[in-house]
């Protein structure tokens, strides 16, 4: 299972790494999207601050549903999906490949909209053991979920549209936890309030990847 | 019942009049109830708001044993996907119900229609999901496909409403505690109210059961129709074979 992931990840990672597409327009997006929040709320240092590590994880919300469409979209073309299902890999170990695929890409795209953020909203970086725990936990839940459901919503006309309805309330406690572990970092966490969102964070990415080595097989039969 | 043509039966007449007669009893009851000093007029909601949100559970709950039964391989059979996707449909209007009763309630009581406290919030995300899990349900797909992404779908929903509980509920926490929680001594929810709250509950269960059993065979009817104008065209099809030279 595992050697079928590190496969798996490795296909997808050299293919993104070919493609660009993830370099040029996914990572732009992301940025484009902390630039565009900041026009909206009118570019008042205070607000921005405030709100950083919100505007922050939607920002990657955001990013993530481009990031599995692509996943997924690698696998509908040109028959590449047939051949996945008849390679003989594991369908968990394929699962973990995808999902390890778009949580390095996602891993990457934070930390450059964590530099974003500092530039940009003029956030003094705090707390960096915390975010880092935060940003590991947290890409982890959404790229397992991401997957599970990118998955769920592939080979249908309407994907474009089903999959961020199927997956933005199923992370919406990623978002919540991510947010409020974010926040507490940066502001040296005086009430001790981090541990509880990294716990929250824990169980959800623990959840999704167990759901996902169960139920992926299943799915990817089907599709 | 395979060639029922109509979805009424005994059944759901007896079930249909006791659902009347329990909405009639709550809804007589509900707007003699005297008004309190808190939250006049409106503490009237109580009779039918926290019956909807049971209902709401109860049917994401049937959802989720439905899915389950068809998953687990010696109980597979259509008619539990039929029920799960038919029990959800049904949850989704309750749960928006739960929410327009809420905020209707909430606007003189706490001056706005909306506010994010936990247990609104976790409503709102559950809406949301259930109403992507509907959405799947109709990704065009043979029955099988169909029934079992619906299936993992749906159990995938419910496992994330506790996750979506405590994340909520940590967030913020404004909307009183649980409403039956709440009937202890000295607590200003009285007998009557109480009484009718119950009486709330049990209506909106019948009526949910009413809803349930019609939709489910509405669901089984829709399904031979697609059945059998396949086995039409298929026999048209044979026959313009035969006229033809």
């Amino acid at each position: 299972m595992w050697r079928d992931a590190v496969l798996v990840a490795g296909k997808d990672l050299r293919i993104e790494a070919r493609s660009r597409v993830a370099t040029n327009q996914v990572a732009p997006f992301a940025v484009l999207v902390l630039v565009l929040f900041a026009v909206a709320l009118d570019a008042d240092r205070r607000v921005l601050e405030q709100a950083a590590a919100g505007l922050l994880w939607v920002a990657v919300l955001l990013s993530t549903l481009l990031a599995v469409h692509r996943a997924q979209g690698v696998e509908s073309a040109e028959g590449t999906g047939d051949a996945l299902r008849l390679s003989g890999l594991d369908p968990a170990g394929i699962f973990l490949g995808k999902a390890a695929a778009v949580a390095v890409q996602l891993l990457a795209l934070e930390v450059l909209l964590g530099v974003g953020v500092v530039v940009l909203y003029d956030i003094d970086p705090a707390g960096l053991g915390t975010l880092a725990l935060t940003a590991g936990a947290a890409t982890v839940g959404l790229a397992a979920a991401g997957t599970l459901y990118g998955v769920l919503a592939t080979r249908s006309r309407v994907r474009e549209t089903l999959l961020p309805l199927l997956l933005l309330p199923v992370v919406a406690p990623v978002l919540i936890a991510a947010t409020r572990a974010s926040e507490a970092a940066l502001a040296g966490d005086p009430l001790g309030a981090a541990p509880q969102w990294l716990g929250l964070l824990g169980v959800f990415a623990v959840m999704y990847v167990g759901f996902g080595v169960v139920a992926f097989g299943p799915l990817m039969e089907e599709a | 019942m395979t060639n029922r043509t109509g979805t009424a039966s005994a059944l759901t007449l007896s079930l249909g009049l006791a659902a009347a007669l329990a909405l009639a009893g709550t809804v007589a009851l509900g707007l003699t109830l005297p008004a309190t000093v808190e939250q006049g007029e409106y503490s009237r909601l109580i009779a039918i708001h926290p019956g909807l949100a049971w209902a709401s559970y109860l049917a994401f709950g049937v959802t989720a044993a439905a899915s389950a039964l068809w998953l687990w391989p010696r109980t597979r059979s259509s008619r539990w996907d039929l029920l799960a996707g038919s029990s959800a449909e049904i949850g989704v209007v309750f749960t928006a119900l739960t929410l327009a009763t809420g905020s209707i309630w909430g606007r003189p009581t706490w001056g706005v229609w909306w506010v994010w406290d936990a247990r609104l919030t976790l409503s709102a995300l559950m809406l949301a999901l259930y109403l992507g899990y509907l959405a799947l349900r109709r990704v065009p797909a043979p029955v099988d496909v169909r029934a079992r992404r619906s299936a993992i779908a749906a159990l995938l929903a419910v496992a994330v409403v506790p996750v979506n509980h405590f994340a909520v509920e940590w967030w913020r926490t404004l909307h009183q505690g649980r409403s039956l929680a709440q009937t202890t001594p000295g607590n200003d929810l009285d007998g009557i109210f109480v009484g009718v709250m119950l009486l709330g509950f049990l209506a909106m269960t019948l009526v949910y059961c009413w809803l349930l059993v019609h939709r489910v065979r509405v669901a089984r009817l829709e399904d031979r129709l697609d059945e059998q104008s396949l086995a039409v065209a298929l026999d048209e099809r044979r026959r313009e074979a035969v006229l033809a030279p």
